[in-house]
């Protein structure tokens, strides 16, 4: 039995009058690519925002490396491990790459206002680790060279890969990324299942949610389906390909 | 801007040169500016302190991205605080407590003794000034907390409210127990002290300042002392912006959702924000009441708010040398013109169609709608060499043909 | 319990400015999510442009009746302050309405500073005197004194209210406003000219606040250049209240601040042991507006704001 490092069972969310998860739950192994898929408005994004914390759960468990986490707070959730991307990219636009992926490490650094004004011998040390760590990431996902272009005048594949920098400086065990593969074109699939097999290999976790059935198929170790929100389905992805409801669920099969 | 520049990280050594040339012309201007009378170089140190305000509101509005409307109620708090310490006032507020409540104004009149009940309390600037900067500080984090959560507009308006709290306050808490003596303000407040040396000279020097064999007049001793402490505060709120303090503001006001996801704890760095913009306020505050000698609710207005943030808008939200141009234009530029104008139309007119009080109205007016309408990054915007796309794609052509 | 009343009553004839004025703040968000900083000082400019026309009527018909000069007076001041809250829509929001919410509010800033720099320029800084038009006999209400100039100011309040409700749910501008506030593309797409739309809206709040604010001048015998800023938070705060972008939620917020506030500064130096009194009565309104937003956004009636996505 895998060590489990994400274990979340008995999500409940409810806005208004619309029940957008039912007993949704998602148990995923250490250095698993484990894949979220369904149809349009199935709740694959609201399950996103409940782990991360950016939205309240009406009920569930939430379990990190074996340890319970709250999601209360975005900033909890990513001081415990989990960093995320989103469906329409979230940059900080103004500032440059580079400056995006130091932001990154704000939450495992701790230089404060005395720092900032005195840049005492640490917190020099620690602002010179940020900097080279940022660097680092942005040579491993691929815009080493970018690093001082302002993140909104970068081409919208080069965003994308800023975006999985900047999660990863925050040190995740768990990165889930939200429609990673939005708007590109096959070359650019190709190159971000590599990155994506890299991460893996570095020993990261993924979670990610996407529309590309291919790309999915072949990436992912496992994967479960939402629709309506509800799981109809989870497994292999080859039995998740034959399985009769997701395909009903996908070409609109009897209701 | 081309000869000028203050970009340290791109141009240092024009940089530097830049800061030397300026810094020269800072420390010579009172000098030469003595020949023509006190009033230019008291212009100055008033729009020091400004300068001091807008930097202090630009780490709220420029960095963090929250609209503070109420900024000048720090400015108040640091200037009242100096008023109540540094002057006869505390004096005043034994007696009315004496008046409310005998048992415990005797009391307090003996834990505090005779000496202060009659001339109340005058603490030196060495404490003064740091106190000044912390109690800010406090009411930054105070007035910022209920603030955390709401959007743009909405905490505009708050904050606008929380100043206008202040200044009713100030007006008004004087009656039963006097603190700020009301709408009469405080006055006899201490002038700044150094080193044994006030700044206001001595009695019967007409206030001129003898430092052993120099002397110069009163204002120009609070000239250096203000320069002294603008740049002071250029340095700090510089360091501020290029730290990891800095960053997580910029965060927040590009994007607060995706700040939290990265880990920014929100609540936590916005009222560091609102506490550290609130601090320099309130040593602006504390050195405009010994400067002036008395403070008034009249200075603490919403008018006076609306004014520094019209600084921080044209100069360059968030750019320091911008706000700094910023700080100039519009606390010198109107009392330049005052001394220009009014003569100048009652010579052309015959009599002053635009009084300067109004001009000044109209220059910061203007300033705000015109800005925002045609250059809302200010007049002084952050020079950022890689963000022109065509410059960029450019040189990446550049480089591909040279690698072709 | 006379004072109670007595209190009660002057809320209400508050009350009832803040609503006029409420009014224009909420139509204006609703379809802009913008706060028309200036909108205080449209009011000014009503009372401003009423006094002008009292004063030339004064010379050119001396001895018209009390309430016929208040009524040119108000219907001259209105056209004025629409056409001013036009223009301010026209030159200053127009372009910034997909700009980032920060730029639109600091013109707003700048365009009141601008209103009341020009209304100074014009009408000198001094208070000016308004006078009294109406006989000054107290009405007596059930133990409570009210003037006809109050109870005038009820009668035109509530008429308006009535008026502006005929209008957003019976007519067919109206029609268009409800569209546009609710989701303007749409709206759009539907056929409505959402730019007809906003410049009517802002015309219409226009004209209430110069009703308020020749009533104002009025009521308070006394007009400056700077007179409506406060008022101007004040029934922000009151639109906030009931529900920002809801008309109803502006009348309702403007009625209940106005009682908050009258008896707030009534009852406040019992409340505190002396240690407060009525000079304070300026920070109700904002104290409400902090609870408002803090525990309860959405106002009394709920919000109804712009789907702007």
């Amino acid at each position: 039995m895998p060590e489990l490092l994400l274990n979340i069972s008995g999500v409940n969310k409810r806005f208004g009058g619309l029940q957008a998860l039912t007993e949704v739950g998602v148990s995923i192994a250490k250095g698993q690519i484990y894949g979220l898929i369904g149809p349009n408005g199935a709740g694959k994004t609201t399950f996103f925002n409940v782990i991360t914390g950016l939205y309240q759960p009406d009920t569930g468990r939430f379990e990190l490396a074996g340890q319970p986490y709250s999601p209360s707070a975005p900033h909890a959730v990513a001081r415990a491990g989990i960093a995320r991307t989103f469906q329409n990219i979230r940059l900080f636009g103004e500032m440059s790459a580079l400056e995006n992926v130091m932001v990154g490490r704000h939450v495992r650094t701790h230089q404060g206002v005395f720092g900032a004004i005195f840049r005492h011998k640490a917190a020099r040390a620690e602002e010179a680790a940020i900097r080279a760590r940022a660097q680092e990431l942005l040579d491993f996902v691929g815009i080493g060279q970018y690093a001082h272009r302002t993140a909104r005048y970068l081409s919208y594949g080069d965003q994308r890969r800023l975006e999985i920098a900047r999660a990863l400086a925050t040190d995740p065990k768990l990165l889930a990324l939200d429609e990673p593969a939005a708007g590109m074109n096959a070359t650019e699939k190709l190159a971000l299942r590599e990155l994506l097999v890299k991460i893996r290999d570095a020993g990261i976790t993924i979670l990610l949610i996407e529309h590309d059935v291919k790309l999915m198929m072949g990436l992912c170790d496992r994967i479960s389906v939402l629709e309506y929100g509800k799981l109809i389905a989870e497994g292999l992805p080859a039995d998740i390909q034959k399985n009769q409801a997701v395909i009903d669920a996908y070409l609109g099969g009897a209701h | 801007m081309a000869i000028l520049t203050f970009d340290t990280a791109h141009k240092p050594r024009q940089s530097w040169a830049s800061m030397a040339v300026l810094l020269a012309v800072m420390v010579a201007f009172p000098f030469i500016a003595s020949h023509f009378g006190n009033s230019w170089v008291r212009i100055l140190d008033m729009a020091l302190l400004y300068i001091m305000l807008a930097l202090g509101l630009n780490i709220v509005v420029g960095f963090a991205g929250l609209l503070d409307l109420g900024y000048i109620a720090f400015f108040a708090v640091g200037a009242y605080l100096t008023g109540l310490l540094s002057s006869p006032q505390f004096a005043a507020l034994l007696e009315s407590v004496v008046n409310y409540s005998p048992a415990l104004g005797d009391a307090l009149v003996k834990l505090f003794g005779e000496q202060i009940h009659t001339d109340g309390i005058h603490l030196s600037v060495w404490f003064i000034v740091p106190l000044a900067g912390l109690i800010a500080a406090l009411f930054g984090a105070l007035l910022g907390a209920p603030t955390l959560k709401l959007r743009g507009d909405y905490l505009a308006i708050v904050t606008l409210g929380f100043g206008e709290i202040i200044r009713i306050f100030m007006n008004n808490l004087n009656d039963p127990i006097n603190f700020t003596n009301g709408p009469q303000g405080i006055n006899l407040i201490d002038p700044i002290r150094i080193f044994g040396v006030s700044l206001a000279g001595e009695a019967g020097s007409k206030a001129t300042v003898h430092l052993g064999a120099l002397s110069m007049p009163s204002v120009n001793a609070y000239y250096f002392l203000f320069l002294l402490l603008g740049i002071a505060t250029i340095f700090m709120t510089s360091r501020l912006q290029h730290s990891r303090l800095g960053r997580a503001w910029v965060a927040i006001r590009e994007d607060e959702i995706a700040a939290k996801a990265m880990g920014i704890n929100t609540r936590n760095v916005k009222l560091l924000a609102f506490s550290m913009g609130a601090s320099f306020g309130g040593v602006a505050g504390s050195m405009f009441a010994a400067f002036q000698g008395f403070v008034s609710p009249e200075s603490f207005s919403l008018t006076e708010s609306v004014a520094v943030l019209a600084m921080v808008v044209l100069g360059g939200i968030g750019h320091i040398p911008g706000v700094v141009m910023g700080g100039v234009l519009l606390a010198a530029l109107p009392e330049v013109l005052r001394h220009v104008v009014e003569p100048a139309q009652q010579a052309l007119f015959g009599k002053v169609v635009i009084e300067a009080e109004v001009l000044r109205q109209l220059l910061y007016g203007l300033a705000m709608v015109v800005i925002m309408l045609y250059r809302p990054a200010g007049l002084w915007p952050s020079p950022r060499k890689e963000d022109r796309p065509a410059a960029a794609l450019a040189k990446e052509e550049h480089e591909e043909n040279e690698h072709a | 319990m006379d004072t109670f009343i007595q209190q009660i009553l002057n809320g209400l004839v508050l009350g009832s400015m803040y609503a006029l004025i409420a009014l224009g703040y909420t139509m204006v968000y609703g379809v802009l999510n913008l706060i028309n900083f200036a909108h205080g000082d449209v009011l000014m400019i009503g009372a401003m442009v009423g006094l002008t026309i009292l004063k030339l009527l004064n010379s050119a018909f001396p001895g018209l009746p009390g309430g016929v000069q208040l009524a040119i007076a108000i219907i001259g001041a209105m056209p004025v302050a629409m056409l001013v809250n036009v223009l301010i829509e026209r030159i200053a929001y127009r372009r910034l309405r997909n700009a980032p919410r920060l730029a639109p509010l600091i013109t707003a800033i700048g365009v009141s500073i601008l209103l009341q720099t020009f209304a100074m320029m014009i009408w000198g800084r001094s208070p000016l005197p308004f006078p009294q038009l109406l006989s000054s006999d107290p009405v007596s209400v059930g133990g409570a004194v009210i003037s006809h100039t109050q109870v005038l100011l009820l009668v035109l309040a509530a008429s308006s209210m009535v008026g502006l409700v005929f209008l957003v749910e019976k007519t067919k501008m109206g029609r268009a406003m409800r569209a546009v506030a609710e989701n303007p593309r749409v709206a759009g797409l539907m056929g409505v000219d959402s730019n007809r739309v906003i410049v009517s809206t802002f015309a219409i709040g226009a004209a209430l606040a110069a009703v308020a604010g020749v009533m104002w001048g009025a009521n308070y015998a006394s007009i400056q250049f700077a007179m409506g800023t406060v008022p101007g938070m004040k029934a922000f705060s009151a639109a906030v209240l009931g529900g920002i972008g809801n008309i109803y939620g502006a009348m309702i917020g403007g009625i209940v601040l106005g009682i908050i506030e009258s008896l707030g500064a009534g009852y406040i130096g019992d409340l505190t042991g002396g240690f407060l009194g009525s000079n304070y009565q300026d920070i109700f309104a904002f104290i409400v507006l902090i609870l408002v937003l803090t525990v309860r956004p959405s106002g009394i009636m709920g919000e109804r704001v712009a789907d702007r996505a």
